[in-house]
């Protein structure tokens, strides 16, 4: 169970034609294991909705090969569907009916016959029991991406897709948006979600595919991909502007790679954690620069995903 | 249940939506069905007076089958509309990840804006009848005259939405609603194109909707002048059954097409 493959997708190309609807694939692979959670991670226009669309059956691929728990997303779209939810990156629920109208609506369209009581177990589950009976529009963002999840749910889907779910949310609505979909991962349902906010797909994903130009350029865990690109950092905060030229000067022959300054704070990549560290508080000592900070760091996702998508900062 | 089963059952669930729409938005849906109304009331009181009718016949008599025809026509703008909105929305999307009848997205709503196109009638014929208008000819011939004005109705429940899925926002809705208003103008909704320049007068008498217009005045025993003034005019009653016929033939497959190439 825990290496079954639930998402398999080889070699997919789209090209748009006319290029201004969506960001093409370029022989994207992805494979997901059951239970998991993936995190689709890139820029906008690097192609993760267009994957979710072909994986979803809602797009058709040029070319390349891609199955669902086993069902070939090209030939076998009606047993795909059966077996995915898909919250899309608008929160695609009627505006004008009530919370629990859109549920018992989807409900009957995935053909249950208990829809009604379904409806409620799951406006429960993401508590939205009090805001039930009204329409839609008067949710807030957040409420509303429970619904849309609450929708995509109501047939225990195999795979859930969530594309972007915290596009457009405040702060307040991100967090809750998150702790819903962390409440499903904890159901074991596996999730692909694309996010363009790396703090996100830090905070949801076990895995992590990173995308550019509509090809994975890296994939791993968090921990694996901060590793692969190898460096750590040495963050440094001096009190005085002034020192800042006399510190960088002192860092140069530590440095593994290029040397950051914002302000007062001087970020060094590092190879030799522990050497670079004491040899930094030697040579800062005997310049008798008192720093504010010192600290070893690993590389944020940021760091990370700058430097395999060669996107400029 | 079957395939053709759950077709038709998920085509309720669909147009459901729709009833439960009309539930929730109450002044929204009276509004759109008190239009037409408004627009016998207005082009009665403003062109009527204006006119001369033999004794005991009035404009309404020529004026309510031909706002019949128009409300119709206006009927276009709400199924673009709705199609538009669901696609921009994400929730024709939706539709199309579950493991529903795909028919049953475009069904749905084609049930539904029948029923809507049903009322529409029903609240017009009743203000009709109030402002004097009548049917001559016995019930039977005046429902097959309400038969024609809806079969017009399904055929541009097709152009509305194939338009809608092909524009995709809500901008180019409007540009087709603004359209809509000249196309319901240069028929014989409102006066005998006997009445406009010749050349006017001939576009105005092959326009499909002048063809219902005429059609059904005929069947309510409703003068109209345009009827006998030349060969379309003569045949307007096969023009109601073959325009929008031929219009269901090109915009269905049309329509069947585009949503199937929603996924390209």
């Amino acid at each position: 169970m825990a290496t079954e493959r639930v998402i398999e997708a080889v070699g997919v190309r789209k090209n748009y034609r006319g290029g201004t609807e969506g960001a093409g694939l370029n022989g994207f692979d992805l494979e997901v294991t059951a239970g998991t959670v993936t995190g689709l991670l890139g820029p906008n226009g690097a192609g993760k909705t267009t994957a979710v669309r072909i994986l979803s059956t809602l797009l058709e691929m040029d070319s390349g090969t891609a199955t669902i728990a086993g069902f070939d997303v090209r030939r076998q779209g009606a047993e795909v569907r059966r077996r995915i939810g898909l919250v899309g990156q608008y929160a695609a629920v009627d505006e004008v009916l009530t919370g629990r109208q859109n549920l018992v609506m989807f409900g009957r369209l995935n053909h249950l016959r208990n829809a009604k009581s379904r409806a409620d177990e799951l406006l429960e589950r993401f508590g939205l029991t009090e805001a039930a009976g009204q329409a839609v529009s008067k949710y807030s963002g957040g409420m509303r991406r429970r619904l849309d999840l609450a929708a995509s749910l109501i047939v225990a889907p195999r795979v859930l897709f969530v594309d972007e779910p915290t596009t457009g949310l405040d702060p307040a609505g991100r967090i809750e948006v998150w702790s819903a979909v962390r409440q499903l991962v904890d159901g074991g349902t596996t999730v692909l979600l694309t996010t363009q906010y790396l703090e996100e797909a830090d905070q949801l994903a076990n895995r992590i595919s990173m995308l550019k130009e509509g090809k994975v350029v890296a994939e791993g865990t968090p921990d694996e991909l901060k590793t692969q690109l190898g460096s750590d950092w040495l963050d440094l905060v001096v009190a005085d502007p002034a020192d800042v030229p006399r510190v960088v000067e002192l860092a140069g022959p530590l440095a593994d790679g290029e040397v950051r300054v914002t302000d007062v704070r001087i970020s060094i990549p590092v190879k030799d954690r522990t050497r670079a560290l004491v040899q930094m508080a030697n040579s800062l000592h005997e310049a008798k620069i008192e720093p504010e900070d010192l600290t070893l760091r690993r590389p944020t996702l940021d760091e990370v995903f700058l430097h395999l998508t060669g996107a400029a900062a | 249940m079957t395939g053709l089963g759950w077709a038709l059952a998920d085509s309720w669930t669909i147009a459901r939506r729709t009833l439960m729409h009309w539930r929730m938005q109450p002044g929204l849906v009276l509004f759109t069905w008190f239009f037409p109304v408004l627009m016998l009331l207005m082009f009665g009181g403003l062109l009527g007076g204006a006119m001369e009718f033999p004794e005991g016949s009035s404009y309404y008599e020529l004026l309510v089958p031909g706002i019949f025809a128009l409300s119709m026509l206006f009927g276009l703008e709400g199924t673009m509309t709705a199609v538009t909105t669901d696609v921009s929305k994400g929730v024709t999307d939706r539709f199309r990840s579950l493991p529903m009848s795909s028919a049953a997205v475009v069904l749905g709503r084609c049930v539904a804006d029948m029923l809507d196109s049903l009322v529409t009638l029903v609240v017009l014929a009743a203000t009709g009848l109030v402002l004097g208008w009548r049917w001559h000819e016995g019930l039977p011939s005046a429902l097959a005259a309400f038969g024609l004005l809806l079969l017009l109705r399904f055929a541009l429940l097709w152009v509305g939405i194939f338009i809608g899925l092909t524009v995709k926002n809500a901008q180019s809705v409007t540009m087709v609603q603004v359209l809509v208003w000249p196309v319901g103008f240069l028929s014989s909704a409102f006066v005998a194109t006997s009445t406009m320049p010749d050349w006017l007068g001939t576009v105005a008498q092959w326009n499909p909707l002048s063809a219902t217009a005429t059609a059904s005045r005929a069947l309510f025993g409703n003068p109209d002048p345009s009827a006998t003034a030349t060969w379309i005019g003569t045949h307007a009653g096969l023009a109601a059954l073959i325009a929008p016929l031929v219009l269901t033939a090109i915009f269905l497959p049309l329509s069947a097409h585009r949503f199937r190439t929603l996924s390209r």
